[in-house]
């Protein structure tokens, strides 16, 4: 792990060099494009201005995620369960992803206000899918084999979705739970564009609108750090419940 | 303990009949193969069997009870060892007797070390080759409750010399445990090593030609794979097979 590392490591410093070099070369502006100093600073300096937006986002994506995943995991396996009403309902699933959530977002705000639900929605709305979908697929692509063997040794139809559909379909719900995990920080941002207190979101229209560049480049570095850090999370719930892999 | 009589069987997929008026017994503690070519409806009977299908005529008694259409009556080792990856070897032992009952882990792990598989007993299937898959999926059949033990071809898919291994393996164990085993093959020297009788099956649709007793003593040897007499007997089912 630490040692497959160095190369994207490197690849991000030869990045920000360069970046850091042309800013001061070509003595770009700090409000069109601060130096990563610049924004490291800033950072730095003003962490007691600006933390409780971070922690206020963190809540919001912990909370709108793991609503997520129980919906979608509840849809897959209801989907899974009844055929039919998953040939019926899959469409109109895939359709609601296709509703840019820019556009659906001031909606949300018009049928539910500027409180939490809206937010939530949104947070919801983005992480259910790619869940709901790999859990389905995962489901699915259960080995006939094996549910041949189960059925012929007597096993009902929990059993079978108990012991093998569901332990199965593991792997596949994990890589769906990663996409969930890195969309979810921005369905929170998003939703805090649309009318909140606090949040990165707020402080990121806040810092563009006065041209403090530096403030949105802080907004999206915690985003990317929140980003990763959910997907160690679940990277590591993923290492400790799935031992068998060939790899590992 | 454990006796299946099976009547009359007919079973047909339109517009196919698979199986037509098949008749066989195994007695308690007997060792019966069921010898066919591929695709004379070998499989079909043991669904029958296992209750995933129901006949279109006939009885399947198990120890004198119907047994038609109801599922989980008999132990089964299909022809791939149909293993779950992510259970440890012996996770998967216990499967079978799961389904019914808190699983004796005590008496499997027994079991797997007379089966010459202690040192796996914490590995997963992955790690195992095709023959010690195989030994796993039959001391799962061993360890499920049900004392009636049908094997569908378990080592077509090996290769001759880990087959016959197995072979020497399989018998090893069931010369001491003893169950009532209908055993699958198209392989005509496996079946006279391992049974106690053979009963060939005609070409589609499935139904028991004739009958032939093995009369070599237990336990046997590797050995006798080569003897004139087994070879006597592999004669007289060629002509049968052939129809002459």
């Amino acid at each position: 792990m630490i040692k497959k590392s160095w190369l994207p490591i490197s690849v991000i410093a030869i990045m920000l060099f360069i970046w850091e070099l042309s800013t001061r070369i070509f003595q770009i502006p700090d409000w069109i494009l601060p130096a990563p100093t610049v924004i490291i600073q800033e950072a730095l300096n003003n962490w007691p201005n600006y933390s409780h937006h971070i922690f206020s986002t963190i809540q919001l994506t912990i909370l709108g995620l793991v609503m997520g995943i129980v919906v979608g995991l509840t849809v897959a396996v209801i989907l899974h369960l009844l055929p039919k009403v998953r040939e019926a309902v899959y469409p109109i699933m895939i359709l609601s992803q296709n509703v840019p959530i820019i556009v659906l977002a001031p909606l949300l705000v018009i049928w539910f206000g500027f409180g939490m639900t809206p937010k939530l929605l949104i947070i919801i709305l983005v992480c259910f899918f790619p869940i709901a979908v790999a859990t389905i697929d995962g489901l699915r692509q259960t080995s006939p084999e094996l549910i041949h063997y189960m059925k012929m040794t007597g096993a009902t139809k929990q059993q079978i979705f108990r012991k093998l559909e569901l332990p199965h379909a593991l792997p596949a719900i994990f890589s769906g739970l990663k996409i969930s995990a890195t969309y979810s920080v921005m369905g929170a941002v998003i939703s805090e564009w649309l009318g909140a207190n606090q949040g990165i979101g707020v402080y990121m229209t806040l810092a563009s609108s006065s041209f403090r560049t530096d403030r949105v480049f802080v907004a999206i570095l915690f985003i990317m750090i929140l980003c990763l850090f959910f997907f160690a999370i679940i990277l590591i719930c993923e290492k400790a419940l799935i031992k068998w892999r060939k790899e590992g | 303990m454990s006796t299946l009589q099976i009547n009359h069987l007919t079973k047909s997929f339109e517009p196919h009949t698979i199986i037509q008026d098949l008749n066989l017994v195994v007695n308690e503690g007997e060792f019966v193969s069921l010898l066919g070519p591929s695709g004379s409806g070998k499989s079909t009977i043991f669904h029958l069997i296992g209750g995933l299908y129901e006949p279109d005529q006939g009885t399947i008694l198990l120890n004198g009870e119907n047994i038609i259409g109801k599922k989980g009556a008999i132990s089964y080792m299909p022809q791939s060892p149909s293993l779950f990856p992510w259970r440890t070897i012996l996770e998967n032992v216990v499967l079978a007797a799961e389904l019914f009952e808190r699983p004796d882990k005590r008496k499997a792990k027994k079991m797997l070390k007379r089966a010459g598989l202690h040192d796996y007993i914490d590995a997963y299937p992955h790690q195992l080759s095709g023959g010690m898959q195989q030994r796993v999926a039959f001391v799962r059949s061993l360890l499920s409750p049900q004392s009636f033990i049908c094997l569908d071809e378990p080592f077509s898919a090996l290769d001759e010399f880990t087959r016959v291994d197995m072979q020497k393996w399989l018998l090893s164990i069931w010369e001491e445990e003893r169950p009532s085993v209908l055993f699958v093959t198209h392989n005509i020297e496996e079946a006279i090593f391992l049974s106690d009788r053979i009963l060939v099956l005609g070409e589609r649709p499935a139904k028991v030609t004739e009958e032939v007793h093995i009369p070599f003593e237990r336990p046997r040897t590797a050995r006798l794979l080569l003897s004139p007499e087994l070879l006597e007997i592999k004669k007289r089912i060629y002509r049968i097979l052939r129809g002459s």
